[in-house]
């Protein structure tokens, strides 16, 4: 029992693999057992998914706009019809601008048009008429969205059945526009992909960080550390139960978005592995560093949600354009790894493996893994100082 | 003996600390013996015990473990650190198989080892059970079971005992002892100076320096002639210690029982029995010295024994009724019956103590009577309020002292004096005399305007003692209050109970210090649940020494003799209900 | 009153003193304020897009020369072929990718209309919808001047409230509700569970407060530092991003009041459940998620299903974004507040309720 030569009976690296093989046994023995970790595998995953689901459309239509109708002419009528089949639009009708005014104050409409009350007479006389569109400036987006989409129904109206119509048509640019690979327009399309890398960074960050930091404040790093377990073995212990279970998160969120929520899915499954798995690099090297500096499980979970959940969301291009952000603000989205795996992601869902896109991508991501791992391994150094 | 793991002139400083954690601290552990490193909270003791196990670095001198530098030496050590190292979420056999691995025992040895150390520490009955359910002396019996997985050649242990009952201490020393005999070296840091008499070596660690290395009987022998026990002494026995202890030749003193124990000081010739002035009956004789007395001395003696606080508190009028009342006080969580059928009454200017392992159920019964828990049946009353009916009312008129610092860290002493004066209705001149009287009586005057949480921990014990006080409650709910401090804080904590109990204050405590429970009038032991004994220190003692058949016995040895005899009493009712 | 005194004061020294709470406190509203505002635009702005110019002649010249004119677009790029149209948009380099026809400069110079493809990416739907419109702006302001200009008809369009559409006019009054709320959340929801484990709560327990003393006490650091921070905001946003605010002051801080009790509830309830820090924080992330989606701030509420849309009448959020954007921008009137803010004051009664409620049965 206490022969020291016992220790040489294994080969130095077989007895790595079986304490690396002992601490990954025990933590996946450990997820299982944890409620939080089903919280944040589970629960927050289909919370986010059906929220950029069903909670979150960028896609204006039924858009709710009060109709000024001042004049009851033939004109006008079919004017009023178009309006109403437009699919842009919920049209409320009055005949005074007064009411249109107050519902738009009380944010019940984003708009109003109006048809004024010589609008019959200027058609009659062959003139082409004027109509007015008022919208509620207080949200611009959907304010242009509804400028646009109303002089666009107009315009249309006037060229099929205006007084211009009748005549040959003026020349002009006619500009056709076609949307590739979303041509349905479906926010939900790009929205549900890309909420798979929030995910993942609630996966590899978020919960990596509370695992780490409860081993030390529990106080079991002591005890670890105080055993031969090496610090590459304990970091890979850590790494492994979590890559997977992000894995298999991101799958089940994957088929998720494809068969309920009807997604299309164009690029290859390798492809989706490969940059998910790049990605998980950077999230878990953060998520151990975070931990390894703060050593305790509220504030490594409060720094894991400015560092990693926020950005992700909302300094990556999800929901907001990066060119649309200032300089200074940009350059800051160069740091932030969902970067660099969203549009990699919206691909691989709508448009398929286009990997000259992919492989710069990829090799962002490992180079920010090896910098948050490089951090960690030298924060958790093999001491309690 | 070979010297297995050393320390040399090691220094170890915190940044944002102004004293070393360390300040030259040499220390030699042999093998086949237990040394002992021994000190209050605060002293040092894990700073150095890391430093050995190459957790931390030390700042100057060398540590060593087997001849070569600490972090070299891992697949020859054991170590457990305070809370064990075990995975509480995962179960006994699943921590056994981790360090296991990790310590590379070989597949074919496992079984014969699992098996070997699961009957050594009795615990192959809950190889299945998650180790965060077990008691804390299964919890340390495991902890120690994982380190010895394979066996190691040098282990130390931290605090190996703290917070567990002395059945599982006992049992624990036995089986840490039986390793010795395979000459493993064993270091063994422990707060309690009677678990330090029994190792081979001690060390006495206080504020960063070694005050005495060598043998505790040696220590203990400086002392022997000057350790009186008296008997027969007319008034009550905490006048008497009073007095006693206010007389310049007397250092320490202690109750025990109706005895009362005295050390006087070196050089000054022990007076006879005439000279203390308590009547003709008095009667001193000499009585075995411990390593505790030598211990107090060194640090310069106990305090006086008049106390400042009782001094100036007002003398509680006399009701005629008992002040604490538990009658039936049973709680069930779900299935588990926490506390059974609590009853004791606790006549107004009383010590009672509540006495038990950990989880036996005296907290519950404890925070069932300060209304924290509401019982699930029977019923209780504080200072002649119904804890059912008027619970904020019997809540103005207690004072309570947690087991654990739980004043708010981040508040200033002074503003915790302020809100506690604030939250008992003080009023604006009241609150402010309060105050000035707390910081003068607690020497809190230099640190008023520091963060609560940044204190020492005799600070912030006093400043919770403060706090718990200030509304001069007639009934006062103490919980654990001297876990962790030093002796010399021990004595004065007690010096403050005993004065504010002669003005009429009702006192209910928990300890796990056996000789604390010497400073009751009255105690119950509870176990499992239940109230398996209650009386007086010496009623007790005299039970247990009928049952041993000895003259005379500690509270130690009377607590596990009435534990043992209710397991006893249990099984025989499971054998006959069989 | 000497003991919610008491209470009150140490609630706001222990948020004051403890140097976390502090950052939590200082922190997230000063990051908040920096990339909420500039970064959650829905604007689009320097497009880049690339044009296939398969005629060659002037006019097509003259089209691309008017969109590098335009200041929607920053870099335009030229390609040569429909592969590298392709590429270029499924590489993400350019949003868009204008084809101009073989036919274009011939047609226009017959006289005719002409036409022109434009290629749109449409993994961001939705700004390609809105560089459709501006490209839409450049053809359609080259073309020949349309009789219909002549006759005088078309369209007059006025954008109320905020005719120069800024969106930073949209963006900081929304955060004065987004920052209170975090700020209000955060606090209270850690309020109880972090004494639970500090140990200090058993030590309220036993003194002689009250329930509704110590709620109270835990509610006034939260409600002070809304007040504060929505005061800020405020500010800023009228003397920093000139948002002009039209609207009753009053009006506003009632509101202010009613949301920030509301928001409190929440954060009572969350704290009164979890016996731990860490599942207050879960609590928080799982309401404060959900609660700013589905506010109207991220995407209009009338764009969600129908169901979703009932769910979002319990979000205070929902309300106070209406009113905030009512106060500045629209000089709300009183009637029209207050319909906003009564169901705030009925979501604030029965969480607080709740909390209480829950807070008394959890006290064991």
């Amino acid at each position: 029992m206490n022969d020291p030569q016992r220790h040489g009976g294994r080969s130095a690296r077989g007895r790595s693999f079986q304490r690396l093989r002992a601490m990954s046994i025990k933590e996946l023995a450990q997820i299982s057992r944890d409620p939080s970790t089903y919280l944040i595998t589970l629960v927050m995953p289909l919370l986010l998914l059906f929220l950029f689901g069903f909670g979150i459309s960028l896609d204006a239509s039924g858009t709710k706009v009060a109709l000024v109708q001042q004049d009851d002419s033939a004109a006008a009528q079919q004017l009023v019809q178009s309006y109403r089949n437009s699919r842009y639009f919920a049209i409320t009708t009055v005949h005074d601008r007064r009411p249109a005014r107050e519902m738009m104050v009380r944010s019940e409409v984003r708009g109003f048009i109006v048809i004024p009350a010589d609008f019959g007479r200027v058609v009659a006389q062959g003139k082409a008429p004027q109509i007015q569109i008022v919208t509620d400036g207080s949200e611009p987006n959907t304010a242009q969205f509804v400028a646009a989409h109303a002089s666009g129904v107009f315009n249309t109206w006037l060229a099929n059945e205006g007084p211009a119509s009748k005549r040959s048509p003026p020349p002009g640019i006619e500009t056709s526009a076609r949307f590739w690979y979303n041509p349905g327009l479906q926010s939900r399309n790009f929205l549900v992909p890309a909420s798979i890398a929030v995910v993942m960074t609630i996966i590899g960050t978020l919960l990596t960080a509370l695992v780490v930091a409860r081993e030390w404040e529990r106080g079991t790093m002591e005890a670890l550390l105080a055993t031969p377990l090496r610090m590459p073995e304990f970091i890979a212990s850590k790494i492994l139960p979590y890559y997977f279970l992000a894995m298999a998160s991101m799958t089940v969120c994957t088929l998720i978005a494809v068969f309920f929520f009807g997604v299309p899915f164009r690029g290859s499954i390798l492809a989706l592995f490969l940059l998910a798995s790049a990605f998980m690099f950077p999230a878990l090297g953060l998520g151990l560093f975070i931990s390894a500096v703060t050593k305790n499980q509220f504030v490594s979970s409060q720094i894991a949600l400015f560092a990693g959940f926020l950005p992700t969301f909302l300094l990556s291009g999800f929901m907001y354009e990066i060119s649309s952000m200032p300089v200074p603000l940009q350059a800051i989205t160069y740091i932030v790894p969902a970067r660099y795996l969203i549009p990699s992601l919206q691909t691989i869902f709508l448009t398929g493996d286009v990997w000259p896109l992919f492989l710069p991508n990829m090799a962002a991501l490992l180079v920010f893994g090896a910098v948050f791992f490089f951090l960690a391994f030298r924060v958790t150094r093999r001491s309690l100082d | 003996m070979s010297v297995a793991a050393r320390a040399t002139d090691i220094v170890k400083r915190f940044p944002g600390a102004d004293k070393p954690a360390l300040d030259g601290v040499s220390l030699e552990v042999e093998a086949g013996r237990i040394t002992g490193l021994v000190g209050p909270d605060g002293a040092g003791k894990t700073t150095l015990i890391r430093i050995l196990a190459g957790l931390m670095a030390a700042d100057e001198g060398v540590a060593e473990l087997l001849g070569r530098s600490p972090g070299d030496a891992l697949d020859e050590l054991g170590y457990m650190p305070q809370r064990f190292g075990l995975y509480e979420d995962l179960t006994v056999r699943q921590n056994l198989d981790l360090y296991a691995d990790l310590r590379a025992l070989p597949g074919d040895e496992r079984e014969d080892t699992f098996a070997r150390l699961l009957e050594f520490t009795d615990l192959a009955r809950f190889q299945d059970r998650l180790a965060g359910k077990l008691s804390g002396g299964m919890k340390q019996k495991l902890g120690l079971a994982c380190t010895l997985v394979r066996t190691p050649r040098v282990m130390l242990l931290d605090e190996p005992g703290v917070g567990v009952d002395p059945i599982s201490r006992r049992e624990l020393w036995s089986m840490v002892e039986a390793l010795t005999q395979q000459g493993i070296a064993i270091l063994w840091s422990t707060a309690y100076l009677d678990e330090a008499e029994l190792c081979g070596h001690v060390y006495l660690l206080n504020e960063g320096r070694v005050l005495y290395s060598g043998h505790p009987d040696e220590l203990a022998g400086r002392v022997g002639e000057r350790v009186r026990r008296v008997t027969g002494f007319a008034g009550t026995r905490r006048h008497f210690l009073r007095a006693a202890l206010d007389r310049p030749d007397v250092i320490d003193g202690t109750l025990q029982g109706r005895a009362v124990r005295l050390l006087f000081r070196d050089g000054a010739p022990v007076p006879p029995a005439a000279a203390l002035g308590s009547g003709p009956d008095t009667v001193l004789e000499p009585a075995p010295a411990r390593l505790e007395d030598g211990f107090i001395e060194i640090l310069g003696g106990g305090p006086e024994g008049t106390s400042r606080l009782a001094e100036h508190y007002r003398t509680i009028e006399e009701t005629g009724q008992p002040a604490i009342e538990a009658q039936g006080l049973t709680k069930h969580f779900g299935d588990f019956v926490a506390a059974r059928d609590m009853n004791f009454s606790i006549p107004q200017g009383q010590i009672y103590g509540l006495l038990g392992p950990n989880g036996a159920g005296k907290s519950t019964t404890f925070k069932m009577l300060c209304g924290l828990l509401s019982p699930t049946e029977g019923n209780g009353a504080v200072a002649g309020q119904d804890l059912r009916k008027s619970a904020a009312q019997a809540r103005a008129s207690l004072g309570y002292m947690a087991q654990k610092f739980s004043l708010y860290g981040t508040l200033s002493v002074s503003q915790n004096l302020d809100f506690f004066a604030g939250a008992y209705n003080l009023s604006r001149s009241a609150a402010r005399d309060a105050k000035e009287r707390m910081a003068s009586i607690f020497e809190l005057e230099g640190v008023m305007e520091m963060d609560a949480g940044t204190l020492p921990l005799g600070f912030k014990q006093r400043l919770a003692l403060a706090c718990a006080v200030m509304h001069e409650p007639p009934v006062l709910f103490l919980d654990e209050p001297t876990s962790g401090v030093d002796p010399i804080m021990r004595r004065e904590f007690w010096t403050h109970i005993n004065g504010m109990v002669d003005k009429g204050v009702t006192v209910l405590v928990t300890t796990h210090f056996m000789d604390e429970a010497e400073y009751c009038d009255e105690v119950s032991l509870i176990y499992r649940g239940e109230q398996i004994a209650q009386g007086t220190p010496d009623m007790l003692k005299a039970r247990a020494a009928r049952m041993l058949s000895l003259e005379d016995t500690t509270m130690e040895d009377t607590f596990i003799a009435l534990v043992e005899e209710s397991d006893r009493l249990r099984e025989d009712q499971d054998k006959v209900a069989a | 009153m000497s003991r919610l005194r008491a209470s009150i004061v140490k609630e706001i020294w222990a948020v004051l003193r403890d140097r976390k709470a502090r950052i939590v406190l200082v922190l997230p509203p000063l990051v908040q304020l920096m990339v909420f505002s500039f970064a959650t635009t829905l604007e689009v702005k320097k497009v880049d897009i690339a044009v296939y110019d398969r005629s060659g002649g002037a006019h097509a010249v003259e089209l691309v020369q008017r969109l590098h004119g335009s200041s929607y677009f920053r870099h335009i790029r030229p390609v040569q072929s429909p592969a590298e149209v392709r590429a270029a948009i499924d590489r993400r380099e350019v949003l868009a990718a204008l084809v101009i026809e073989q036919d274009f400069d011939r047609r226009l110079n017959a006289g005719q209309s002409a036409s022109v493809g434009l290629i749109l990416d449409g993994r961001r739907s939705n700004a390609a919808q809105i560089a459709a419109g501006y490209v839409r702006q450049v053809t359609g302001g080259m073309g020949v001047p349309s009789t219909m200009a002549n006759a005088g008809g078309g369209v007059a369009i006025t954008h109320w409230f905020n005719p120069a559409l800024e969106y930073t006019w949209f963006t900081l009054p929304s955060l004065i509700a987004i920052i209170t709320a975090v700020a209000g959340l955060a606090i209270t929801s850690q309020s109880v569970s972090r004494q639970r484990e500090d140990g200090t709560f058993d030590q309220l327990l036993v003194s002689p407060l009250r329930t509704h003393e110590i709620l109270i006490a835990k509610m006034t650091p939260a409600f002070l530092m809304g007040l504060f921070n929505g005061t800020l905001f405020w500010v800023i946003a009228q003397v920093v991003f000139g948002v002009p605010f039209f609207g009753s002051i009053i009006l506003f801080y009632l509101a202010l009041v009613a949301f920030l009790l509301a928001m409190i509830g929440f954060g009572l309830f969350i704290s009164a459940v979890s016996m731990t820090q860490q599942q207050s924080f879960m609590g928080t992330f799982l309401v404060m998620t959900p609660m700013l989606l589905l506010s109207g701030y991220a995407s209009p509420i009338e764009n969600m299903p129908e169901w979703l849309q009932y769910v979002t009448l319990l979000n205070p959020q929902r309300y106070f974004l209406i009113i905030l954007h009512g106060v500045f921008l629209k000089a709300m009137p009183v009637s029209e507040i207050l319909m906003q803010v009564w169901p705030l004051v009925v979501i604030a009664i029965a969480m607080l309720s709740a909390a209480a409620w829950m807070f008394r049965s959890r006290m064991e």
